[in-house]
């Protein structure tokens, strides 16, 4: 569904990506794996169009998305969660999830959308109308992937969902990101705690100094002695 | 009297008890870890330490001293400091301007503050970033350059604010190692994390909060065997690979 080939991402005369290559298919949950500084959110955030890549292409089905707007890419299906949250402090969890379904098609199906979300996440429903500022950090990353959601995204894409949680909410997360996958929703993920993320992926890259330098199953990289050492500190 | 003594400290945000009746002693040269789910109120009782908020109630004695109505940087100079679980470098300063801002806490010569940056720097293991701003650096070297402004302004006692979150667990490692080094050189360390690997390896004892109120204390080898810490906080008992 989305083939990222030879991609260059520069900041100024930086270089961070230098050609990185990888596939997503449908209803799978893929992981790219790698240290900080090694591309990982930059290469995200070329996807979502936030960035333009020098070289390369990445498509979309049949589409060549990679010099298009990241609203164009949001209205095609692929959604990217932030590191970090940035969630709309001032507003109430629900405007923050209307913030999440802004263009035509989303807003239709709005109402039925936002159900699905509160279904994922009981605790948002509860908290409908409190400022999202006041949320408590796990509420704060539930409300993140639920605005994603309200865009009803085919691909969704998650920077460190698990920053910053509780053990308790960390495993909570990973749950949900499982359940989203299984409704049908494909999923690609970037995270610090590659031992849940690869346990929960059917794939994953390792990306190292701007390049794709490993790719397998999650059980092979879980196995592998270079990813144990350098990832996992076993 | 312990370096550190809380007594019966307590800080409400309107209705809600933030922080409820926390008494603790920190011992000089000690490691000690504060674990809790999010919201329990461990960076507000930073806060209530360290002069950002002040307690409702209770008692906060650094060095035999009561601290009261004592702003943060009076009580920088008194030799305990924190680092925020955001770092918040100057980004359009380099690494060694950001160190020598630090270092002007214990001196007025610019000079001699910029000797104690370099030696911080290279201690924290940046020397070979000393003229790149803050911009350019990784999280994990942002990191370490909050670690080294707070090392510079020479503390007594260290607070740390989640400097794990966001490193994998190799670089956890290479942290955890460095602030070993920091505890040999007499410093005391108060640590926030929820990065267990970092708790496990460093405290020497854990307390753990829950609703602004302290449910538990001892050796982290018994709190993580505690049922109502992994209950609140651990969700399963510690000891897996991906902790």
């Amino acid at each position: 569904m989305l083939k990222v080939k030879g991609i260059e991402v520069f900041y100024g005369d930086l270089q961070a990506l230098r050609g990185v290559s990888l596939d997503v298919n449908q209803g799978e949950i893929v992981t790219i794996v790698g240290s900080n500084g090694a591309g990982k959110s930059t290469t995200l955030m070329a996807i979502s169009g936030v960035l333009k890549p020098k070289r390369g292409e990445i498509q979309l089905g049949q589409d060549f998305i990679h010099q298009y707007s990241s609203s164009k890419i949001v209205s095609l299906g692929i959604v990217q969660i932030p590191e970090g949250r940035q969630l709309f402090p001032t507003l109430t969890v629900v405007e923050n999830l209307e913030m999440g379904s802004q263009f035509p098609k989303a807003k239709k199906v709005r109402k039925e959308t936002m159900q699905w979300v509160f279904k994922l996440f009981p605790r948002l429903e509860e908290r409908e109308n409190q400022l999202a500022g006041t949320l408590s950090g796990g509420e704060q990353q539930m409300l993140a992937i639920g605005r994603g959601l309200m865009s009803r995204p085919t691909l969704l894409m998650l920077d460190e969902p698990s920053l910053g949680l509780s053990p308790i909410l960390v495993k909570a997360i990973f749950d949900i990101i499982k359940e989203i996958n299984l409704q049908g929703t494909t999923i690609l993920l970037v995270e610090q705690n590659v031992f849940h993320s690869l346990t929960l992926s059917h794939r994953g890259y390792v990306l190292e100094n701007g390049s794709i330098v490993l790719s397998g199953t999650g059980q092979e990289l879980l196995k592998d002695q270079h990813i144990r050492q350098s990832y996992l500190g076993l | 009297m312990s370096l550190l003594e809380l007594k019966a400290v307590c800080k409400n945000f309107g209705g809600l008890k933030a922080v409820n009746q926390v008494s603790l002693g920190l011992e000089e040269g000690e490691i000690l870890g504060i674990i809790g789910p999010n919201g329990a109120g461990k960076t507000t009782l930073f806060n209530a330490i360290t002069g950002f908020y002040k307690p409702d109630d209770g008692e906060v004695w650094f060095q035999k001293e009561r601290l009261i109505d004592l702003k943060p940087h009076q009580i920088c100079k008194k030799g305990m400091v924190r680092t925020f679980q955001i770092v918040k470098p100057f980004l359009e300063l380099t690494v060694l301007e950001n160190v020598v801002i630090a270092a002007l806490n214990r001196t007025k010569s610019v000079q001699e503050a910029t000797e104690r940056a370099l030696k911080t720097i290279e201690f924290v293991g940046l020397k070979d970033k000393v003229d790149t701003l803050g911009t350019g650096l990784t999280l994990p070297h942002r990191k370490r350059l909050e670690l080294a402004r707070a090392l510079a302004t020479e503390p007594k006692l260290l607070l740390l604010d989640e400097v794990m979150a966001g490193l994998t667990p190799t670089e956890v490692d290479e942290l955890i190692r460095l602030l070993k080094k920091v505890n040999e050189k007499g410093i005391t360390i108060l640590l926030i994390e929820h990065v267990m690997r970092g708790v496990m390896a460093l405290s020497q004892r854990v307390i753990v909060l829950n609703y602004g109120e302290k449910i538990a204390e001892g050796v982290p080898q018994e709190v993580v065997k505690n049922r109502q810490v992994i209950e609140a906080y651990l969700g399963e008992e510690f000891g897996n690979a991906e902790s």
